[in-house]
């Protein structure tokens, strides 16, 4: 039998909320499956298992508040005996209650409704509307079921129509914006503390990505459409696949390198917040298929949605200012890790190419290093490599 | 489909996206960037939302025709007018 306890979701967290069971004492789980759904301060987080096999007890009751490392659920392995057929055993000790009853012939597999990715208020439509998951198309990133997808599909009100409250619908992602900025506060004063930043920048000339980009979307529909932004991230991860030391955490005085690559996705929240959860081995992921992800990733991230592993293990993080804005962004490290890319909107500049001068589209990218792991001189080698690898995007 | 018939289909999608801005009090021919506050993927995400749901498909070159709100209203009449 193994414990499911409540995860460190950042070094700033100490106990989570626990708001939704997606599952029940019988259901069988795979690795990664969510869940359940805890409120920490950086919003609700979808919390995935890393163990296989069948929800024996759920040990938490809902909206109960837990410090991180407490037991929330039992989840016995697949092949582990049960504990009703564990008769030859030696007999209990005498205070033990008798075991639950097993549930009757659990589904083979998760219920379907943790199977479809889709939004909770667009699930609890859903669910109100009686309407059944499976006959939705969904229109968002990954074929994501949204709320409006549920509202197209209409769907006869199981009950006597309330009318779902006009405002429902508008109402903002359940984010407590303050609760985050007390997140990001304790977050950025500890890595001022206790990291000794160094500072560099480069100009990258991105007139190649913009070419190829437009030659490559002209022929896609626009699910399919790639940003700049996809290329700077894929360029990160495979420079730190060259430059392993801005890759990893610093931990108990040392620094540990990660042999994955998550790259952390610097995600301005409407409203005023910010949230930087992982893109999972984006070193080795096609473009079209990092594209996908990351827009996912924001959607899901704005819509209150990250699970726990994007928040807990970013191993580098890049953060974008996008088309607006300004041209440098120096980016403050969030611990533990050791490196943030910035990275401008793109300017067009006259720029110097085989003696003449003529237009070209220029970024500003800057790293900000932690001289406890590295410096200036490996940075600056770094920050070439990926300036070097976004010449030819198409071997991105 | 009408001029308002169409404002009221690009109106709900750019809600999805910012469902705090009121869309009734943004100057129709402000940038959208800037008064709604959007990123360029949230742009994506609306032409892609106007694809779905008008069959209107917008090339990128064709995005600075639809930074506003009257902008793309004219031009996805003119998409969806007979020739």
């Amino acid at each position: 039998m193994v414990e499911f306890r409540m995860p460190s979701l950042g070094a700033d967290m100490e106990a989570g909320t626990l708001v939704q069971w997606l599952v029940k004492p019988g259901d069988w789980v795979k690795r990664g499956d969510v869940v359940a759904i805890v409120d920490t301060q950086k919003g609700a987080i979808e919390i995935e298992t890393f163990q296989p096999g069948q929800i024996e007890k759920i040990l938490v009751d809902l909206n109960s508040k837990v410090p991180v490392g407490t037991p929330l659920a039992l989840i016995r392995a697949e092949g582990e005996a049960k504990p009703a057929a564990a008769a030859p055993q030696p007999p209990p000790p005498p205070t033990a209650a008798p075991p639950p009853p097993v549930a009757a012939p659990a589904p083979p597999i998760a219920p379907a409704a943790a199977a479809f990715a889709i939004s909770p208020a667009a699930r609890k439509l859903a669910a109100e509307r009686g309407i059944d998951l499976s006959t939705i198309g969904g229109s968002g990133p990954g074929g994501a079921i949204t709320y409006a997808d549920v509202e197209r599909r209409g769907g006869v009100p199981a009950a006597p129509a309330a009318p779902t409250a006009p405002s429902e619908k508008k109402k903002p992602p359940t984010l407590d914006l303050a609760a985050m900025r007390t997140a990001i506060a304790a977050a950025m004063a500890r890595s001022k503390r206790e990291i000794p930043h160094y500072y560099l920048e480069h100009q990258i000339d991105v007139t190649a990505c913009e070419h190829w980009l437009a030659e490559k979307n002209a022929s896609l529909p626009p699910d399919s459409r790639l940003l700049i932004g996809a290329l700077a991230i894929k360029a990160v991860a495979l420079a730190v696949r060259r430059y392993p030391a801005f890759n990893g955490f610093y931990r108990d005085n040392k620094f540990e390198p990660s042999p994955a690559v998550h790259i952390g996705v610097a995600i301005a929240i409407r409203g005023g917040g910010l949230t930087a959860p992982a893109l999972h081995d984006a070193d080795q992921l096609p473009l079209d298929e990092l594209m996908a992800r990351m827009r996912d990733l924001i959607q899901r991230t704005r819509a209150g949605r990250i699970r726990g592993s994007e928040l807990s293990d970013p191993t580098i993080t890049v953060s974008s200012l996008g088309e607006r804005g300004v041209e440098a962004l120096y980016g403050i490290i969030y611990p533990p890790q050791v490196a943030i890319i910035g990275l401008g909107k793109v300017v067009a500049r006259p720029w110097v190419i085989d003696g003449a001068i003529g237009p070209r589209s220029i970024v500003t990218m800057t790293l900000s290093g932690d001289h406890r792991v590295t410096d200036g001189h490996a940075g600056a080698l770094f920050l070439a490599e990926i300036g070097k690898l976004m010449q030819e995007p198409d071997k991105l | 489909m009408s001029d308002i018939d169409i404002r009221k289909v690009l109106q709900e999608e750019l809600n999805n996206i910012a469902p705090e801005a009121d869309l009734a009090s943004v100057d129709p021919a402000a940038d959208l960037r800037e008064a709604i506050d959007i990123d360029s993927m949230d742009f994506l995400n609306f032409i892609t939302a106007i694809h779905h749901r008008l069959g209107v498909d917008i090339p990128e070159t064709d995005y600075p025709k639809l930074v506003t709100l009257d902008g793309a209203v004219g031009y996805i009449e003119r998409k969806l007018a007979p020739r």
